[in-house]
């Protein structure tokens, strides 16, 4: 039985196609999918990501245990802070990216994936020590408020509904909480904005007030769009169990500074970090006409070099974009095996539309 | 969106009107770009292609996936609507009017006759969900 969140009747006031995610029913778009996209690129829009797990970890050894459970070192982050990591299995393929919060350090919150809920509890539960607690956040909505405009509008809308968080002053990747609310200066679009947690009971009311400022409501086709001109992931598209983050273009995440921290992986993944894995991601920018889409073959003079990961149409840059996984041995132009025909496409810089701006 | 009447309906969702010519004018409906969402591509069939009913003859490509669209009837293509190319978004926003695909000559005009009411199309459509 498919779930709906506390945003469900909002949703459909403002005529929402419905699709099944993860297990819930969430707008793909409300309208124009290309529309939305455009909004959030020149404005603000906001997406309900609710369906989205939010884990808090807290107890003295939480420091201790995340810069085990991490590939990125959690002991690099100041109170309010977050940082983008994998969490990988100890022959280093990613079980989930994600992004985690340090509040104090005794107290840390993950945001991970829907689709990854259950692996992910059940891996956390089996890798953690004693005194450290895990309490997965419930009845809590997730708002996310993308575009130049979002922190402006927000912050208008969070006083029309009584919250005083001074969000505007607020630097990237940083966060504040305030009673039931939480929120986190991020994004997962390339855009400046806002990702707001709140208890459901107050869901409904802050989405009217964010619609009464102007900000559209935007769905699912949207955020995959945005994402990836903005050259992010996806877990279980461009992320998946048998490859390491430096084979997906996120070697960022693998953080190798500290010789002395034993982190789940490691072995591999230090060697990944210096020298680079069997594959590698690249950015692939279309040269005819047409749309890349994930599982498409990329060749190399006749030989299978690789697969799309995640593929599109850019509203941004109109033209089509994606994600691939090559065997690292390649360079330079490639074709792309499009419903039985070969069309070329270049290696392009990621992101594609970098900081909201189309390159030239 | 309203459908108009003097319009009859192929069970892959394209419709058809019959021009004062004999000719046929071709498009897909509102129900069909709706599935579909904004289209970012069309490929329209080349002129005096002569093709049979049910014969994929063009293709739409949104950001979602490609669908391909199939001859209403057996005939040649007279003619393909040259805005879809800059404009392909005509046929969400316009599916009857500036959306049109393309127009052909029927073998047969009585076949186009066979083809779903409006009413029908729309029980059809129902039925479907």
């Amino acid at each position: 039985m498919t779930k709906q969140t506390a945003l469900y009747t909002a949703h459909k006031e403002h005529s929402a196609k419905f699709v099944s995610f993860a297990g819930y029913e969430l707008p793909i778009h409300y309208g124009s999918q290309i529309g939305e996209h455009h909004t959030v690129r020149q404005s603000a829009g906001m997406f309900d990501v609710s369906h989205m797990t939010t884990v808090d970890i807290h107890g003295a050894g939480a420091m201790d245990w995340l810069r085990h459970l991490l590939t990125n070192d959690v002991a690099k982050l100041s109170d309010g802070r977050a940082l983008y990591t994998c969490m990988c299995r100890e022959d280093g393929g990613v079980l989930d990216d994600l992004i985690v919060y340090r509040m104090t350090t005794d107290r840390f919150r993950l945001i991970v994936n829907a689709a990854t809920r259950e692996k992910d509890l059940a891996w956390m539960q089996g890798h953690k020590p004693a005194g450290v607690e895990l309490d997965e956040l419930l009845d809590t909505s997730l708002i996310a408020v993308q575009g130049p405009d979002a922190v402006k509008l927000a912050a208008q809308a969070l006083k029309e509904v009584g919250q005083t968080l001074p969000i505007e002053s607020l630097n990237r990747f940083a966060a504040l909480e305030s009673k039931d609310w939480f929120i986190g200066r991020t994004g997962y679009t390339g855009e400046d904005g806002v990702e707001i947690s709140l208890p459901d009971a107050q869901a409904l009311a802050f989405w009217q007030a964010l619609t009464e400022q102007g900000v559209k409501p935007a769905g699912l086709g949207a955020r995959d769009t945005l994402r990836l001109e903005a050259g992010l992931c996806l877990y279980g598209q461009d992320l998946d169990e048998d490859h390491s983050p430096a084979e997906s273009g996120i070697a960022t995440t693998i953080d190798i500074n500290d010789p002395d921290r034993d982190f789940i992986g490691r072995e591999t993944l230090e060697d990944h970090k210096m020298f680079g894995g069997r594959f590698c991601q690249i950015g692939l920018v279309l040269d005819g006409r047409g749309v890349l889409r994930q599982g498409q073959i990329v060749e190399r003079v006749g030989r299978d070099i690789g697969r799309v990961t995640s593929g599109t149409f850019s509203p941004t840059r109109e033209l089509s974009i994606a994600l691939a996984r090559v065997d690292k041995e390649f360079l330079g132009g490639c074709d792309v095996n499009i419903r039985n025909r070969l069309v070329g496409a270049h290696i392009a810089s990621v992101p594609f539309v970098p900081h909201g701006r189309a390159r030239e | 969106m309203e459908i108009p009447g003097d319009l009859k309906f192929a069970p892959s969702h394209e419709w058809v009107r019959i021009e004062e010519d004999g000719s046929v004018t071709v498009g897909i409906s509102g129900h069909a770009q709706e599935q579909l969402g904004d289209l970012v591509f069309v490929e329209t069939p080349e002129v005096d292609h002569v093709c049979e009913a049910e014969e994929g003859i063009a293709v739409v490509e949104s950001v979602k996936a490609a669908s391909d669209i199939y001859a209403p009837v057996a005939g040649k293509i007279l003619d393909t609507n040259g805005n879809l190319a800059e404009n392909p978004e005509l046929v969400n926003s316009e599916p009857y009017e500036g959306g049109w695909i393309f127009k052909l000559l029927p073998d047969e005009l009585a076949d186009v006759e066979n083809l779903m009411d409006p009413d029908d199309y729309q029980a059809y459509c129902e039925a479907e969900e």
